[in-house]
């Protein structure tokens, strides 16, 4: 095995009901990529992420999904994310009363537990808040604030991945993650999630829209179209779609 | 194929109360059963004035007159009341001079319990009136208390001792004849605990009892009293676990509270009585009268967490006779497996521009029933009064109900009453919100039923707070749904 694969997913078929919304997906990541997903509404993009991140709202009904050389869909939905996978909600939602400071410290020590480490120190954490806010200009007053209460669209996106940044993923799969941001916010929100890339993790986006890619540069394009992955290319088949949307494609797959 | 969160839920039910130990103390009881006799026993046994045999009797005759109510929204099963040991005490031989002398194996209980007793306490400065069944066995902080005047004592001793300002206001506020379990327990208390703060003093620590039922098959008849003088404050807690027994143990306490011109009153509450098994085995039954008395400018507040006994039937009132008096009501009431509580508050306003507040936060899982009972009167002479309710129930799961009964009767045209309700669930999507980041759904449902509760948890002290928040954790397990 390819000791930088991150994730591969081989054959994945999952429904909701009898619905079947994936229907053999095939994808591999290695550590140090970028991958974008777009294509049309109902494809099963935003399936796919959360059948990935453990989502029990989808049945998986055949295939294989190995992260880090284990099975991926042999674990509860926490220990992915202890283990490195984080998705970036397109819809986060709000959780009353619960401070994100209070929220983050307990996300992070979990993963720290898991990991074998000390839970983090006060001083320590409170630095590191201040840090990672600043890397998608968060406003520092909304980290004492109820866990994405009353926060506008843009503040929420930017808070999921100013929680990407304390959680340091393997694996982020960012959910449309621009939907909703004006040009400033969605500037920013991309600058932040560039700063995180490093040679050791991947980053897989999804969205409609090319303007993103300007900023998150993907070493691969895929069109995810009726569950199933038909096609891939590399960063200038996300100008083309742009330009001349699925259509092209779809006969093509039709065919 | 069952859901993940399901299995949660069969596994968490395993878990059990984490108070469930019985101590082998000597205890001394009398006789099962209640007649004039018992009453004389337990009077004479604390060596009681005659007055006050009296008032006990006449409380006992009453409460022969009387019916068990039930207008609650809870399934009592009968009760026989000549089945019950009225009275329980720990032996001691000879009265205490210092911690050392204590019973180990009382020690070791209140050790259990965490109660923070001796340096803890200077520490923490919280002085302790520690309560195991029916008769005090230390009071501490007494001498600092006492240089401000400050009264803080059991009962018992409190009606030997200081027996003109007992007679004042014992039964003042909640008489005798109030109701069945209120009459039964002025007929029957064995102890509970005394508070009296002087003119103009400002009490300088958190006044905090501990109350714990003990012997098995006995009842536990708690009365408090507590009077706060002109212009005094005083912060008092009140904290309750009870060891596991399969027989249902009842409990019937009453709770006074007198505040007189320009004094305020802060009464909070951990309740963690055994709520019975996952089955609904066993568990307390907690019949309690709670309710003070305010007069001009003064004000008083209840604070309360309930997430034990297997039947509550509570309602902390204020009655704001006083011009400009103040009541405040925060609950949070947890109910799990087949726990039933039905609880709420009465604001009773007689005096001019008074104003109360209500926030009752009801928290339903397992099979539990919970309901929130409110009466907010204006009397036609209370011009300009003031009320706002919010009562918000919070379900887990979808076998459990949540119920709210609020009654406004309203007399006078000049009142501002708001009441404002809601009923949420937690949602999936919270929780897989949650299990993303890394939390595990116990986890996850515990911090968002304590961000649920922040609003009323806020207002108890901090270390309160902090040990209701983890009971909230405790009592929800195998609950998630």
């Amino acid at each position: 095995m390819d000791n930088n694969m991150l994730l591969s997913v081989k054959n994945l078929h999952a429904s909701v009901g009898d619905k079947e919304i994936l229907r053999g997906i095939n994808l591999e990541v290695k550590a140090g990529e970028v991958h974008a997903i777009m294509g049309p509404n109902g494809s099963g993009k935003s399936t796919l992420a959360s059948v990935l991140a453990g989502s029990d709202k989808f049945t998986v009904t055949s295939g294989e999904v190995a992260y880090k050389g284990e099975n991926l869909l042999a674990m509860p939905i926490e220990e992915r994310a202890r283990r490195g996978l984080f998705l970036g909600f397109q819809y986060p939602v709000e959780i009353p009363g619960v401070s994100m400071a209070n929220f983050m410290k307990l996300a992070v020590n979990e993963k720290r537990t898991f990991e074998g480490k000390e839970p983090i120190g006060a001083s320590e954490f409170l630095r590191m808040m201040r840090e990672k806010s600043a890397i998608v200009e968060l406003d520092a007053k909304l980290t004492s604030r109820a866990v994405n209460e009353g926060f506008s669209g843009g503040e929420k996106k930017k808070n999921e991945i100013f929680q990407m940044a304390m959680l340091e993923p393997s694996l982020a799969i960012l959910d449309e993650t621009d939907s909703g941001l004006d040009i400033d916010a969605l500037r920013i929100v991309a600058t932040g999630v560039t700063k995180l890339h490093r040679p050791d993790n991947a980053t897989v986006v999804i969205t409609h829209y090319q303007r993103l890619l300007d900023y998150i540069v993907p070493d691969v394009v895929h069109v995810l179209y009726h569950g199933r992955i038909i096609y891939s290319g590399d960063k200038s088949l996300a100008l083309k779609l742009e330009k001349e949307g699925y259509d092209w494609l779809i006969n093509e797959y039709k065919d | 194929m069952k859901k993940e969160s399901e299995n949660i839920i069969d596994s968490l039910e395993k878990g059990d109360y984490k108070y469930g130990f019985t101590s082998d103390i000597e205890t001394d009881m009398i006789r099962r059963g209640l007649d004039e006799e018992v009453i004389r026993l337990i009077s004479q046994k604390k060596q009681e004035p005659e007055w006050m045999l009296e008032w006990r009797l006449k409380a006992y005759r009453h409460w022969l007159t009387m019916r068990q109510p039930e207008w609650a929204h809870l399934d009592i099963p009968p009760i026989d009341f000549q089945d019950i040991i009225y009275y329980a005490a720990p032996k001691q031989r000879k009265s205490l001079s210092s911690i050392d002398e204590i019973d180990p194996e009382l020690k070791r209980t209140f050790d259990k319990l965490g109660i923070p007793l001796e340096e803890q306490m200077a520490l923490s400065g919280v002085a302790v009136d520690a309560v195991l069944d029916s008769s005090s066995v230390k009071t501490t902080f007494r001498n600092t208390l006492a240089e401000k005047g400050i009264i803080f004592c059991p009962i018992s001793e409190a009606i030997r001792e200081y027996p003109e300002l007992v007679r004042r206001y014992l039964g003042s506020v909640v008489s005798y004849a109030d109701n069945f379990y209120a009459a039964l327990n002025s007929a029957v208390f064995s102890d509970g605990s005394f508070c009296y703060i002087p003119k103009g003093v400002r009490c300088p620590m958190e006044l905090s009892t501990y109350f714990r039922i003990n012997a098995q098959g006995t009842g536990q008849f708690e009365r408090t009293l507590i009077v706060a003088d002109e212009g005094a404050y005083v912060s008092y807690l009140e904290g309750c676990t009870a060891p596991r027994r399969d027989e249902n143990q009842l409990h019937a306490a009453v709770v006074e509270i007198v505040v007189e011109k320009n004094g305020e009153v802060k009464y909070s509450t951990v309740q963690n009585w055994y709520p019975g098994d996952k089955e609904g085995k066993g568990g307390i039954y907690n019949f309690v009268t709670k309710r003070g008395l305010c007069h001009d400018n003064a004000r008083l507040s209840w604070t309360q967490v309930e997430t034990g006994s297997a039947i509550t039937w509570k309602y902390p009132s204020c009655v704001l006779m006083g011009d400009n008096s103040v009541g405040e009501f925060y609950s949070v009431a947890m109910t799990n497996h087949f726990q039933q509580a039905d609880t709420g508050t009465k604001m009773i306003h007689i005096g001019r521009n008074t104003r109360s507040r209500i926030v009752s936060k009801g928290i339903s899982a397992g099979r539990s029933q919970n309901s929130y009972r409110g009466l907010v009167k204006v009397a036609a002479k209370a011009e300009n009064a003031r009320n706002y309710s919010q009562c918000d129930s919070l379900l887990i799961g979808d076998k459990c109900g949540a119920h709210t009964f609020p009654r406004i009767d309203c007399r006078n045209k000049s009142a501002v009453l708001e009441h404002e309700a809601t009923t949420s669930k937690i949602s999936e999507e919270q929780l897989f919100y949650c299990n993303q980041r890394g939390l595990g759904t116990e986890e996850a449902v515990g911090l968002i039923v304590n961000g649920y509760a922040r609003e009323v948890l806020a207002k108890l002290p901090m270390e309160f707070a902090i040990e209701a928040q983890k009971l909230l954790s405790i009592s929800l397990e195998g609950s998630v749904g």
